[in-house]
């Protein structure tokens, strides 16, 4: 029989039992790599599990992010769990289905082709035989390959899949504990760092004494431990309020040497364009030898972007016997595991990692970080629970952060007004540090006395999507196309993968010149799109969600009311998505409304995709109408919710959003794909309510009045 | 020093310094583990508990401060076996994404319904827009506390 291909997930970890084991108390364990972060990734592989296997959906019990019990499959990112994790579940699933069959047959003498599943029961020819997959899993060798060649259910006989189901992890979330950071282990150790202000920067004096007397002040009779090991400081108590006071007195109490400085400037994008690079050229380069006949050149720009997260990471560690246990938020259990072992020199069977949930993080916030450094502490402290939380600040302070962007596109015109040859130029720093990615470390491993050699940074490969790069590539019928990719090799802030990496700052400038395109040949903006866009499923959300706006009835420019549109598939490759704007703008935009409407093929819980996309336009609407991470002297300056501010319930748009029929088409990543036209339309909504458009965002309040001051 | 309180409806009384926190107290003496640490900064909601029926934020209120009063955190409400109508309308809407910041929203709505038991949309988003959501669950936790109002007030389950 031939094997279909198998999703990585599934070539990495071939064994069967490594996705599926049959508890006894007759539910089903389903392990995945991937992890939940609130985006509904273990409800949704659960209901595949459950519709391949034919069980009711309560029968399974989803395992995720368990070095121990489940599959390595590296991080939770770019909006694959769903395809890739999922897509493995649902052949080891048939897989299993079809041996237990075989199975059941022999016992009952009878064909396997008389056997079907009901609810979990082995039916023959429609009656029941007492078979079930308990009767038979002892039979079953699961720890044998899979095959990938099972046949698996039909989408049209779905039942599971393709149907709403309430998220399993949302109940315990709304009455109480639920979180790593609500676990308390007896007799655990609370813990805080001091963070080395920036890597290379050397603890000359710490005045523990004062750091002691301050935390006193605070609990008289909490003992304090201050753990030193190189450039590292933690700050150990039983008493978690001790541990917290000591941390923050603790910064005017250190001298550093080699801390460096920072200019205020650093923190704009326009910094990036002159700035060291490594440079690549992609697509149809060399430029054509003949001059532009009609050159249009726009540039846009985002700020560094933080992640934000609600929860400031935190980690639970324990060394015992020789064995590390570790408890993290992170968004990939097995690379933790092996990044530990090797800044920890342990052997990475010593070491076990767990995932238990976190607040959201939207990329690589501070969660790996908080990981190594309870275990560091733990290291020093053998047979007790450290349990290390980061303050506000240090997540605020010290996790790496969005990028900033500064994009500049090149664009030829035919005699018609339409791209001809375009050149699409990036400056940015890399979205991609994750630790073991080889452009990565651990944060404290900087700080300790053998810290890991300086790389040199790079970004995810184009086959992966790319990173400053990703959604570069517009989807309209473009002659020729090519990128200039500067990789900044230098950016003042570590900077790491968010939410959609390049593609905000990509699709807002091909998005924002499709628009002014049109203005100049004097066509509407949908009718121009669609002139230029010959893919079906792309041309069906265009017009599809210029109806639900009401497009038709698009009011004049200029009246402070605007209406903007504009599309993308993300990566090129996953969902694609089509968002309109309905702004106001007087000194501020208000986003007022937002319709979406988006193509990711089969949708596995459409009530769990549509919360992504409606928080993906919420975060956008945020990312573009609000945040910038701020510098000063010493690092990011930008360090509470006041100096960060995010948009709030009283700005926050009406959302409508919809899912085209998707059925008979692959599962498309949603997580990510409204992102990029969000902003992109709120953009371009602005520009149709001032006669004016904003090249760099965040759409401020400053911005604002420096454009209607050129009008 | 002891501090006595009521929590959750029963006598509590706790050894600590009265200028610790409300949230230390509940969570580390209490092992009340849905209020929240988010900024210990009144800038994020996640905190949030009632006391004597309104809207505190646990993460600065000494708990001196609170002796001889009546706390109610999101434990007071229900269990995932026994939803307060507030939780059940949550489930219904699947209002949240990670859900780090809805025990504190859950018990400004509380508060809210508690004094305006029929609140228009801009009651409800003045009562929680003191609350960040960063997974943008924002439209349907609005329509959460809506879906709560209309269940009380008819004495249905939500």
């Amino acid at each position: 029989m031939n094997a279909r291909p198998m999703p990585a997930s599934l070539v990495d970890n071939p064994r069967l039992d490594r996705w599926i084991h049959f508890q006894p108390d007759r539910t089903v364990r389903i392990a995945t790599g991937k992890v939940e972060m609130g985006q509904g990734v273990v409800t949704a592989i659960g209901q595949i599990a459950a519709e391949e296997l034919d069980l009711p959906f309560d029968r399974i019990v989803v395992l995720s992010g368990d070095t121990t019990n489940g599959p390595d499959e590296l991080y939770t990112t770019s909006s694959l769990s769903v395809e890739v994790s999922g897509g493995s579940v649902r052949l080891v699933c048939a897989e299993v289905r079809a041996k237990a069959l075989e199975r059941a047959a022999l016992r009952l003498n009878c064909s396997r082709d008389d056997l079907t599943v009901v609810d979990g029961q082995f039916l023959q020819n429609g009656a029941a035989t007492g078979q079930d997959y308990w009767t038979v899993a002892s039979e079953i060798d699961l720890t044998q390959a899979a095959t990938g060649s099972a046949p698996v259910k039909p989408a049209a006989s779905y039942r599971v899949v393709g149907h709403s189901v309430p998220r399993i992890d949302l109940p315990a979330k709304l009455t109480g504990a639920a979180f790593v950071h609500d676990v308390l282990p007896k007799d655990v150790l609370h813990a805080r760092t001091l963070r080395q202000p920036n890597r290379g920067a050397s603890l000359a004096s710490l005045d523990e004494a004062a750091i002691r007397r301050a935390a006193a002040h605070h609990y008289a009779d909490g003992e304090l431990q201050i753990i030193r090991e190189a450039n590292f400081v933690a700050f150990v108590s039983p008493v978690e309020s001790v541990a917290q006071a000591a941390a923050a007195a603790a910064p005017p109490h250190a001298k550093w040497d080699n801390a460096r400085r920072l200019e205020p400037a650093q923190q704009e994008a326009a910094w990036l364009k002159g700035q060291p690079s490594d440079d690549r050229r992609i697509g149809a380069w060399p430029v054509p030898t003949t001059p532009p006949k009609r050159l249009i050149q726009m540039t846009v720009s985002r700020p560094y972007i933080a992640h934000a997260s609600m929860s400031p990471s935190c980690a639970l560690a324990e060394f015992r016997d020789g064995h590390l246990t570790v408890r993290s938020h992170g968004q990939g259990m097995h690379p933790l595991r092996k990044n530990l072992a090797a800044v920890l020199g342990l052997p990475v069977e010593a070491i076990t990692a767990q995932h238990l949930h976190g607040a959201g993080c939207y990329g690589h916030n501070g969660a790996d970080d908080a990981a190594l450094d309870a275990a560091l502490v733990a290291m020093r402290i053998p047979g007790r629970w450290i349990r290390l939380q980061w303050r506000r600040e240090e997540e605020f302070g010290f996790e790496p952060v969005g990028p900033a962007m500064l994009v500049t596109l090149h664009v030829d015109l035919d005699e018609r007004g339409r791209p001809a040859d375009w050149t699409t130029e990036i400056w940015s720093p890399t979205h991609v540090q994750r630790p073991g990615s080889g452009s990565g470390y651990l944060l404290a491993s900087e700080a300790l006395s053998n810290p890991p050699a300086e790389i040199a940074p790079f970004d995810p490969p184009e086959e992966r999507g790319g990173g400053g790069t990703r959604n570069a590539v517009p989807l309209y019928d473009v002659p020729t196309h090519r990128i200039l990719h500067h990789l900044v090799m230098r950016p003042p802030v570590r900077t790491s993968a968010l939410r959609g990496l390049g593609a905000l700052p990509n699709v807002f400038a091909i998005e924002s010149l499709i628009d002014d395109l049109a203005a100049r040949v004097g066509e509407d903006p949908v009718a121009y799109r669609l002139s230029i866009l010959s893919e079906p499923r792309a041309r069906r959300l265009v017009e599809l969600v210029a109806e639900r706006a009401g497009w038709a009835s698009r009011g004049p420019s200029g009246t402070g009311k605007g209406l903007g549109l504009a599309f993308a598939r993300y990566k090129n490759r996953a969902a694609y998505a089509a968002v309109v704007a309905a702004v106001t703008v007087q000194e501020t935009v208000k986003v007022d409304r937002v319709w979406c409407v988006a193509d990711a093929g089969l949708v596995v819980n459409p009530d769990g995709a549509r919360n992504q996309l409606e928080g993906g336009i919420v975060q956008a609407v945020s990312w573009t109408l609000k945040e910038q991470v701020k510098l000063d002297a010493e690092g990011i300056a930008s360090r509470d919710w006041e100096s960060y501010p995010i948009l709030r319930f009283s700005e926050v748009p009406e959302i409508q959003v919809e899912f085209v029929d998707g059925v008979g088409n692959p599962t498309l990543g949603v997580g990510e794909c409204t992102v990029g036209p969000t902003a992109a339309a709120i953009g371009n909504a602005v520009n149709h309510a001032l006669g004016v458009r904003i090249h760099d965002m965040p759409l401020t309040r400053e911005r604002i009045m420096a454009a209607l001051l050129k009008t | 020093m002891g501090f006595a309180f009521t929590v959750n409806g029963e006598a509590k009384r706790v050894e600590a310094p009265e200028t610790a926190t409300l949230l230390d107290v509940l969570r580390n003496h209490l092992g009340l583990m849905g209020t929240r640490y988010g900024c210990g900064l009144e800038q994020c909601g996640t905190c949030m508990v009632l006391v004597d029926g309104q809207p505190a934020y646990a993460c600065t209120r000494e708990v001196g401060t609170v002796a001889d009063r009546k706390v109610t955190t999101i434990e007071g409400l229900g269990t995932p076996a026994k939803p307060h109508p507030l939780q059940q309308a949550f489930l219904d809407e699947q209002a949240g994404q990670c859900g780090y910041c809805l025990s504190g929203i859950v018990m400004s709505a509380k508060a809210l319904l508690d004094r305006n038991p029929k609140p228009s949309r801009s009651d409800i988003v003045a009562a929680l827009d003191r609350h960040l959501c960063r997974c943008g669950a924002h439209q349907r936790i609005l329509r959460a506390v809506e879906r709560a109002a209309q269940a009380m007030s008819s004495g249905r389950p939500a």
